[in-house]
């Protein structure tokens, strides 16, 4: 094992870093906001809303997200090409983060909709007798509850997620492993920077996990 | 048969029992009682080191439980226990329950087994119920069950830890009935228990335990004509009135 | 934008002797599942040892299993399967490395990467199913157990993980469904599983349309029938009168 090139290697592999993180964190917000709309949907008493997020859900939740990651790369550039009439460029990297939103948002979907059942009717019959309409209701004391209480499993999911995001690897985009990958190609390293780059992803995914344990056992002490 | 010599045990740095020294001869009945936490359940674990223990001895038949040579598998299979929350198998048949070690363990035949385990439910009364699970039976049942269970193995002593505590008023009889006449067949018996009308019918000794500690041991006439000390007496006339 | 639109075209002849699109879907779907069975055993086999060692009293022991838990849940998956392919082989011990990189074919060998990275990986997702069905139980069921004189194996293997099992078939069932859609990691080092023959199909074709929609039809498909064999199942090792085992 020699590990020497991998020093001279670490501005790429810096740049990696941050293109994973970047997809992580957009792919987060937008996942976790997408979720909760759909959550809503579900929750709704209108039936064809919440079948429609129920299928949405269960559809996403029924394939892999490694196929949608390679469908969404070969039809995202026709679709907005049928929705505006121009072909654009679409790259790799945008086809990816929409299909990490979409994937993701239906398994924060399920997330979140736990979190707002777990919310006592009676909290929402305050909000009402208080003269609020559903939306400041949900908005100004559900939402902000639940997502007290769901914190946790939200960045338990979000550490699946920053693991998930190194099979953009399908679509040639230059995140952490496949720079990892491409320099040990090209020095004749292979099997020191792929090891290099699990430790990192264990540190960093390990770490995390600790975090959310403490959180955990935080938010248990809390609602005591 | 069971001796007890000089048992101290520790939860970390809390001291559950504190030098308990008691025996139970063959044939005899021995009935524990004491308030909660008084730590009598854990001294009738230790018996057959369900409970580890720190210092002392306990010796079953001329075999010591401590010792960390003792196969205590086989000596477990020769001394019944019988809990508080009955533990039958929930996923076995009432049948397969009384099965289940004697095949495993005693190494009985399976038609063996069961004929054994169908005149012991026929014994307490069970016999139609074999083919059943435990969540169809009532508490009483299933408690009578786990006796019959423990009777398989052939034991040749009987631990019952709160046998009746879990149980709803109208089937403590029920299965006190099956311990009197186990009691009356000459079985051996170390019962930890509260039911101080089971002690008077069928108990050679009382022991009194607070706060880890033997405050009393001594024979049934004795205990509840006159306890020595205070705090027994103040128990029994709790104990009693409640009755 | 001219995309021409054609549902015929799994019907249509790939130009190689008799065969249609259609069989690639066939045969992709043949690996995915061989790959996620195998892998499957694997996992049911380790997990289960792994979340045993978990609830053991010896320390040392359900240390190792925590370490492999912790190991195999921070590593990404794809990360992982590239230690298998292209790291592990290079350390076999000498006739069976040269067996292994010269003698099996490429697809055979790829299949063997495949199944170890899924069956390893998902063992810690297993072994942590078990130990919660383990530790759900009441603690008087050891204790009932090992006073009837069984020992420690014989109590895990009548008693607790009878039980144990019956518990986790929900949580199981979804770590079941995941490992097909898993085997998917299967495609990137070139196996022709039904990703792969999906975009493949979709390459010589162009009518990509038609061939993910296919694929993900496939995929549901696959997973509703596989949820449904898992709720009979369920339903056929329910044990008469017991609501719930987790209660205590």
């Amino acid at each position: 094992m020699d590990f020497s090139s991998i020093v001279s290697a670490l501005p790429d592999l810096l740049q990696g870093m941050l293109l994973t993180l970047k997809l992580l964190v957009f792919a987060v917000a937008g996942g976790i906001a997408l979720g909760t709309l759909l959550a809503l949907a579900r929750l709704s008493s209108n039936r064809l809303l919440s079948f429609l997020a129920g299928f949405y859900v269960n559809y996403f939740r029924s394939i892999p997200l490694l196929l949608v990651i390679t469908w969404f790369y070969f039809i995202v550039p026709f679709m907005l090409a049928w929705a505006t009439g121009k072909m654009h460029p679409v790259g790799a990297f945008a086809s990816s983060l929409v299909a990490f939103m979409m994937f993701e948002a239906a398994y924060y979907c399920e997330i979140v909709r736990a979190g707002i059942q777990s919310i006592p009717k009676g909290q929402v019959n305050a909000a009402y007798a208080l003269g609020l309409n559903y939306h400041q209701a949900m908005r100004l004391v559900v939402l902000p509850q639940a997502f007290r209480k769901m914190a946790p499993l939200l960045l338990q999911q979000s550490i699946i997620l920053f693991q998930d995001t190194a099979l953009v690897y399908a679509v040639g985009l230059m995140d952490f492993l496949n720079t990892a990958r491409s320099r040990g190609d090209i020095t004749g390293q292979l099997h020191e920077f792929l090891l290099f780059a699990g430790v990192i992803y264990f540190v960093l995914s390990f770490i995390a996990s600790r975090i959310v344990l403490r959180l955990q056992s935080k938010l248990a002490v809390g609602q005591n | 048969m069971i001796e007890i010599r000089n048992i101290s045990k520790w939860y970390g740095s809390f001291q559950v029992l504190t030098d308990c020294s008691t025996k139970v001869d063959k044939g005899e009945v021995v009935v524990v009682c004491g308030p909660s936490g008084s730590g009598k359940s854990t001294l009738i674990k230790c018996v057959n080191a369900l409970e580890p223990f720190q210092k002392g001895e306990i010796i079953i038949n001329r075999i010591s439980v401590g010792d960390p040579k003792t196969d205590l598998p086989k000596l477990r299979s020769h001394v019944g226990m019988v809990f508080q929350h009955f533990e039958l198998f929930p996923h076995l048949s009432i049948i397969d329950n009384l099965r289940l070690a004697q095949v495993e363990v005693l190494g009985r035949g399976r038609e063996e087994a069961g004929e054994k385990g169908l005149a012991l439910l026929d014994r307490v009364g069970l016999k139609a119920h074999a083919d059943k699970f435990p969540g169809q039976l009532s508490g009483g049942q299933q408690q009578r069950v786990a006796i019959a269970r423990a009777l398989a193995m052939d034991p040749f002593c009987m631990l019952f830890d709160e046998p009746t505590s879990a149980l709803d008023p109208e089937m403590i009889n029920e299965v006190l009935d099956v311990m009197v006449e186990l009691a009356q067949e000459g079985m051996t018996m170390m019962v930890v228990t509260h039911e101080m009308g089971f002690a008077r019918k069928v108990a050679n000794r009382v022991i009194f335990m607070d706060q880890g500690q033997i405050i009393e041991d001594a024979a049934k006439e004795e205990f509840f004509g006159a306890p020595r000390s205070e705090r027994a007496q103040h128990f029994l006339s709790k104990i009693l009135n409640h009755c | 934008m001219n995309y021409h639109w054609d549902w015929g075209i799994f019907f249509k002849s790939t130009g190689i002797g008799q065969e249609i699109y259609l069989h690639w879907f066939i045969t992709g779907l043949g690996w995915t599942v061989a790959l996620s069975l195998s892998g499957w055993l694997i996992a049911m086999l380790l997990g289960t040892v792994l979340g045993v060692l978990r609830t053991l009293p010896q320390r040392s022991l359900s240390a190792i299993g925590t370490a492999y838990v912790n190991l195999f849940r921070n590593v990404p998956l794809l990360v992982q399967l590239f230690v298998w392919y292209f790291i592990v082989p290079d350390y076999l011990p000498e006739p069976i490395q040269t067996w292994f990189k010269q003698g099996l074919k490429p697809e055979i060998s790829g299949f063997i990467s495949v199944v170890a990275c899924l069956g390893l990986f998902t063992a810690a997702r297993v072994c942590e199913q078990v130990r919660t069905g383990i530790q759900a139980l009441p603690r008087g069921q050891i204790n009932a157990a090992l006073a009837l004189g069984l020992n420690p194996w014989k109590t895990y293997r009548h008693v607790l993980l009878p039980q144990a099992f019956r518990i986790i078939i929900p949580p199981l069932t979804s770590e079941f469904l995941n490992i097909f859609k898993n085997s998917s990691v299967a495609s990137l080092i070139g196996l022709m599983d039904l990703l792969a023959q999906t975009k493949q199909t979709a390459e010589f074709t162009a009518n990509l349309f038609e061939a993910f929609t296919l694929a993900t039809l496939i995929y549901f498909t696959l997973n509703m029938s596989l949820m449904l064999m898992m709720r009979w199942l369920e339903k056929r090792v329910k044990v008469p009168g017991l609501i719930s085992l987790g209660g205590k």
